[in-house]
């Protein structure tokens, strides 16, 4: 016990004063899910301001055919640049500008007098999200005219209009706030459990590969200590780092989400100090597990280098049984509980949503977390009992 | 005293150690010269235990080393080929780190490291993070980290390895000193003057087998008979390529 809490404090010392580790476990790791996400949130408000308030602008070509058109447009908020374009000179301008194009063709008049389809085209690039948006408006635009005009002819040859509307659709949306809050913050989730992996993953490389590379691990081997706890030493250290990782990354959310009105978004996030700090018990079980893994796979490697690339991979493992529920919309079960990190990921969502948590659920999550970081613990020690552990 | 009784060692199909037999005593420096690839690291590996021998064993002061392997490093200090240090820990933190492992309570710990500091004359970067030590400093470092427990015994795998004239000099006497104070020193080199300058005992050591063993005297001694020489006049160098020159021709 006393070699293990000496290699503890030795690790922990030794990577203080490490800038790369600080920065990687202290910096990078745990605020960039926050201000990736305020920036994420504070976009989708300017653009949900865009799509409602700002008015619609069009370049249009031929518009002198259509003057009707023209004005109900206008009347309809839209502005108008008259532009002569060709039809292949408006797909030019549309792939180089970005802008929307409307094309009135010559035939548009005689046709709309003879009260055949006049035709008219949208050119947009559907690829941009702005542009189909406009482009999505001024088509709701146009079948608002086309209606009008429909209406207008049937009632001059004695039809009554509304034998043209056989179904009249209505859109009910029931989603609600905090319903829509969870979509936004089930990024949330995963954000929190790469925080914890980050501050532990230079770590985990430097007692390990780290050792090797410097030529240090020989004569470590070669004392009177157990290799049990020189490895329970360096996973300890591992872990403290990544809870201090995921108390800064917590932290950072509570304040980031001070400053982005959510309501504004029609959302509520009830992310307070109260809610960080349920998050940080349910999150406790998967540090140990997470050094555990990460010191395994970076025993196995010979250089810091080599260590990164595979380490990188493993901080992926935790979104795979996110992706998984998400594909399959697993809704939160208790058998579902035996799996960590998803079950880390739909306990902190319940917390989000307000739902009323249950003990045995609490309880399973955090247990099979531990058992699978003992028997990860376990497997560790044994390699560094191993002869190839020298390299 | 160390002991090596038949070490046998074996990486998949070469065989790096065929059989190694010999007795370094206490007050003496015993040197294991061979030529690279000769099977010196793996033998000083088994005899600190971080091998595991396929046959024959391995004793520190009486202890074996796998049955026994806590109390048998207690007695041993061990500098390894790799003996690198914590950049981000200064020179004295490097030593007692590895104090402290060794159990030595903190009190104890400070006067050892004091006692080494001057010993191995480190006082001018003991406090200096080891980042930027030179290769002198880095092995006085190690050492000291290696000799931080008083051990009896001491093994040093090529420790001359990358040092300046000055450097190894300056080991050369902290070396004899060491022996002086009645310690077992092993160490290995394939540096014909290290060997000659410092050893009581020379065990050469080509593909796996102790080709001759004895005091510098007497490897000079059967080599001059072997070259049908008068006894005695031929240098360590003649000999030592003499004694391989042998087994080349047997092999």
């Amino acid at each position: 016990m006393h070699a293990l809490l000496t290699v503890f404090a030795k690790e922990v010392l030794e990577n203080l004063r490490d800038r790369r580790t600080l920065v990687s476990a202290l910096l990078f790791g745990p605020l960039f899910g926050p201000i990736l996400f305020g920036a994420m949130v504070s976009r989708m408000l300017n653009q949900g301001v865009i799509e409602s308030d700002e008015p619609l602008s069009i370049t249009i070509s031929g518009g002198e055919r259509a003057p009707n058109l023209e004005r109900y447009l206008e009347s309809q908020g839209v502005r108008l640049h008259a532009e002569a374009l060709s039809e292949s000179a408006a797909r030019a301008r549309v792939r180089k500008d970005g802008v929307l194009v409307l094309l009135v063709p010559a035939d548009f008049a005689p046709r709309f007098e003879q009260a055949r389809p006049a035709p008219v085209f949208v050119v947009a690039d559907s690829s941009d999200s702005q542009t189909r948006k406009g482009a999505d408006r001024l088509h709701a635009l146009l079948a608002g005219y086309a209606s009008g005009i429909a209406q207008l002819r049937l009632q001059v040859r004695g039809v009554d209009p509304l034998l043209a509307v056989p179904i009249a659709v209505n859109d009910i949306d029931v989603t609600t706030p905090s319903g829509r809050a969870v979509v936004v913050l089930g990024f949330m989730t995963y954000f929190v459990l790469f925080s914890v992996l980050m501050g532990g993953l230079y770590l985990a490389i430097d007692c390990t590969a780290g050792e090797r590379e410097r030529g240090s691990l020989e004569s470590l081997l070669s004392l009177p200590v157990a290799r049990a706890a020189l490895v329970g030493g360096k996973i300890l250290a591992t872990c403290a780092y990544m809870c201090l990782s995921l108390a800064i990354n917590l932290a950072a959310f509570v304040f980031v989400f001070r400053f982005v009105p959510l309501e504004r978004l029609g959302m509520s996030a009830n992310l307070g100090v109260g809610t960080a700090l349920e998050f940080f018990a349910i999150c406790l079980p998967f540090v140990p597990l997470g050094a555990a893994l990460m010191t395994l796979v970076a025993s196995f490697t010979r250089s810091y280098r080599e260590a990164q690339t595979y380490l990188t991979s493993v901080l992926l493992v935790p979104t795979l049984p996110i992706a998984f529920a998400s594909i399959y919309s697993l809704k939160t079960k208790s058998s579902l509980m035996v799996i960590p990190s998803l079950s880390q990921h739909l306990l902190m969502t319940s917390v989000l949503k307000d739902e009323p948590i249950s003990a045995a659920d609490v309880f399973v999550s955090s247990g099979s977390a531990l058992l699978l970081a003992l028997v990860l613990i376990v497997l560790t020690a044994r390699h560094w009992r191993r002869e190839s552990m020298l390299g | 005293m160390i002991e090596a009784a038949a070490l046998r060692k074996r990486f998949g199909s070469v065989e790096a150690v065929r059989e190694v037999s010999f007795c370094a005593s206490d007050g003496s420096i015993t040197g294991l010269l061979g030529p690279n690839g000769a099977g010196k690291s793996t033998t000083l590996r088994m005899l600190y235990g971080v091998l595991r021998p396929d046959g024959g064993s391995a004793r520190i002061d009486g202890l074996d080393i796998r049955g026994e392997t806590s109390a048998a490093r207690a007695h041993l200090g061990v500098l390894p080929h790799a003996a690198g240090l914590y950049g981000n820990l200064t020179g004295r933190e490097n030593i007692a780190y590895f104090g402290s492992l060794h159990g030595i309570a903190r009190r104890r710990l400070a006067e050892r490291i004091t006692e080494l500091c001057r010993a191995l004359d480190m006082q001018s970067f003991l406090d200096r993070r080891a980042k930027g030590f030179s290769q002198g400093q880095r092995i006085k470092v190690a050492l000291a980290r290696a000799l931080v427990h008083d051990p009896a015994n001491v093994i040093l795998d090529e420790p001359t390895n990358g040092l300046d004239v000055m450097a190894i000099r300056n080991l050369r006497e902290i070396l004899s000193n060491l022996r002086s104070q009645g310690r077992c020193i092993v160490f290995s080199s394939h540096v014909m003057q290290e060997v000659s300058a410092l050893c009581d005992h020379v065990v050469i050591i080509g593909r796996g087998n102790v080709l001759a063993q004895g005091t510098l005297q007497e490897i000079r001694e059967r080599s001059g008979t072997a070259g049908g020489r008068a006894g005695g006049s031929a240098t360590l160098e003649e000999a030592f390529l003499e004694i391989l020159g042998d087994t080349q021709g047997l092999a």
